[in-house]
């Protein structure tokens, strides 16, 4: 059976690919999205955490003898808390400066970090297994569904919702958006806005440090795994617009779809599209599809 | 922190306008070693640094004086390189005419990628830069003519204008010493000049600059052109002295290092950028054995000069003399 002149099993087969990348660029640019909303900053560690993640998962296994289910509770609360850390010591003294300060020192923490990972564990991926529940696969007639991968993208699209409903529709996100909009009257209503924004990066952070856990049993735990990613993450966030909730996940999944399908069609140009639909987003709409005019 | 100091990006120093004493003195010492140094230092070395310095006042005139931090700026080096790389090689283009057309590649992009980001501001600048940098990087990684990750190698140096034997390290070493202080003298000139003060104006406050009549976008964008221009001048230098063009330097992680070098030497000053390019260069090839350990540095160098030394190296000098450098 073949549409468009290709085999449904090649095109359900990189939509499959397309959804799961998706599901990465989603939860990461979310994690981006939420960080930049309220403190306008745009975490360039982000790639890095996420690697932590990976590697927090890694070690619990290796060191504690935790498999997936506990990693995935504990590692993105590890890579929160040293997210915690690294606001309260370090971003916070940047609040009063140009945000591009911002920038350049979540870069170098990106460098530092990556930097360590290499030296201890060299560049060469490490193997995490799969969770026993999740291995095998359906055979749904068209294609073959591998459960981990069903997994990751049902699991990150129910995170990406509750994530938008608690900040969209609760009392705690009324606040959230409430401070993003203008920090000092929030404050001046009685609510502690600086530990607000401790917490939001750390929760963004979490976000990160959840998509490694995730990708470690899909891609090797490698110390640069997020450094190239990142920058493709940029990019979707740029499209969906700075600091929108569900343009990050709409755009997330969207993206990671149109990548896949680009591989079938055009693979010379799969590593690039997602920048050239970037530049042509730019020109009709400089503040992304679902951006606020700043 | 003062208020007038490193409140915004590039506002280390006040403007001055003009040429001041001490800047001339210091260019003349900057010369002066830079003529001696081949004797006591390894010139290969010192190109390198050199090639470094023009990049990184090239990118300096972005942030230093339009207050626009471009995270992509290693697509200018690259390109440059490639330009003039393929040109030298296959089509047998002598020195000059390959630099001069590995530095038009760099300017033709500079006006495709510049008109698209010039638009925004501030962070979305700076992400902008670097998607477009990312999509040249995989363009050079598939495209026939860069020869992917083998790049394009053993480069013929030639004879420069028929005259230069470019073969000769000493010769090649004033060659681009000469490249490297028009560059600089060029960049200064553009600074200081009234295309600069407006500039100025725009980093300052955009909308009164616009009020007064200046089409700051045309302004902004020249500015990103010369900026580009400059950076591929330096990137078509460095491909004929190493006689190779890669991927390193069109990787971000290169784009990353100039951000490194100018904010280590000073945001918006004359000579930061130049203290910046030779004390980094000078780390990587000390630390280069070490080899993850050069990325921890790198990073550790941001954080300091974040958290603690936003003048960088010359701006804290000038700061302690009282003097603009």
């Amino acid at each position: 059976m073949t549409i468009f002149g290709v085999a449904t099993q090649a095109l359900f087969g990189q939509l499959l690919i397309g959804l799961i990348n998706g599901s990465f660029y989603a939860l990461l640019s979310l994690g981006l999205s939420v960080i930049f909303g309220l403190l306008n900053i745009i975490n360039f560690t982000h790639g890095a955490q996420y690697m932590m993640g990976a590697f927090a998962a890694y070690l619990i296994l290796k060191w504690v003898g935790l498999g997936y289910w506990w990693a995935l509770l504990i590692a993105p609360i590890v890579v929160g808390l040293t997210g915690i850390v690294l606001e309260r010591t370090t971003l916070k003294r940047l609040y009063q400066l140009d945000h591009l300060y911002g920038l350049l020192l979540t870069f170098g923490f990106a460098l530092i970090i990556q930097g360590l990972f290499r030296h201890q564990y060299g560049s060469s991926g490490l193997p995490y297994p799969m969770p026993r529940e999740l291995s095998g696969g359906q055979n749904l007639g068209f294609m073959f569904l591998p459960n981990y991968r069903a997994w990751v993208i049902v699991f990150s699209l129910a995170v990406c919702l509750m994530t938008w409903y608690v900040i969209e529709r609760t009392r705690l996100g009324a606040y959230l958006r409430a401070a993003t909009e203008n920090p000092t009257l929030v404050q001046a209503f009685g609510i502690n806005v600086p530990r607000m924004i401790t917490l939001t990066y750390g929760f963004g952070v979490g976000l990160a440090g959840l998509a490694g856990v995730l990708a470690a049993p899909i891609y090797q735990v490698n110390p640069l795994m997020g450094a190239d990613l990142i920058i493709v993450v940029f990019a979707v966030v740029v499209i969906g617009g700075l600091g929108s909730i569900m343009g990050s996940i709409v755009t997330g999944f969207g993206l990671g779809v149109v990548e896949g399908f680009t591989k079938v069609f055009y693979p010379e140009a799969s590593n690039t599209v997602i920048f050239v639909i970037m530049a042509l987003v730019l020109l009709v709409r400089p503040t992304g599809l679902f951006g606020r005019a700043s | 922190m003062t208020a007038t100091t490193g409140q915004y990006v590039g506002t280390a120093l006040p403007a001055v306008a003009g040429v001041s004493i001490s800047r001339v003195v210091a260019f003349f010492l900057m010369t002066t070693a830079l003529v001696v140094a081949p004797f006591v230092v390894y010139p290969v070395f010192l190109m390198k640094a050199l090639c470094f310095a023009l990049f990184a006042c090239a990118f300096n005139l972005l942030i230093g004086y339009v207050g626009l931090l471009s995270f992509g700026h290693a697509v200018f080096l690259g390109s440059a390189g490639y330009g003039a790389a393929h040109s030298a090689k296959v089509w047998g283009f002598a020195p000059e005419l390959a630099i001069v057309f590995g530095t038009a590649v760099a300017a033709a992009l500079g006006v495709v990628i510049g008109a698209l980001a010039i638009r925004s501001k501030g962070i979305y600048f700076a992400n902008i830069t670097l998607a477009f940098a990312q999509m040249v990087y995989f363009f050079s990684l598939q495209a026939a003519f860069t020869g992917g990750e083998d790049g394009i190698q053993s480069v013929p140096r030639g004879t420069l204008l028929g005259v230069l034997n470019l073969r000769e390290t000493l010769t090649l070493y004033f060659v681009v010493l000469a490249i490297f202080l028009v560059g600089f003298l060029l960049i200064y000139r553009a600074i200081h000049s009234p295309f600069g003060q407006v500039l100025k104006a725009i980093r300052e406050n955009e909308p009164r600059a616009i009020s007064l009549g200046y089409r700051a976008e045309q302004y902004k964008l020249l500015a990103f052109v010369l900026s580009a221009t400059f950076a591929g001048l330096a990137g078509a230098t460095k491909a004929l002295v190493f006689q190779l063009a890669s991927l390193t330097d069109v990787h971000w992680t290169m784009s990353g290092e100039v951000v490194l070098m100018t904010l280590l030497g000073g945001l918006g000053t004359v000579f930061g950028p130049v203290v910046g390019a030779f004390v980094v260069v000078a780390l990587e090839n000390y630390l280069a054995q070490l080899g993850a350990w050069v990325t921890v540095v790198q990073g550790v160098i941001f954080v300091v000069c974040v958290l603690t030394f936003r003048r960088g190296i010359v701006g804290e000098l000038g700061h302690i003399l009282r003097k603009s450098l």
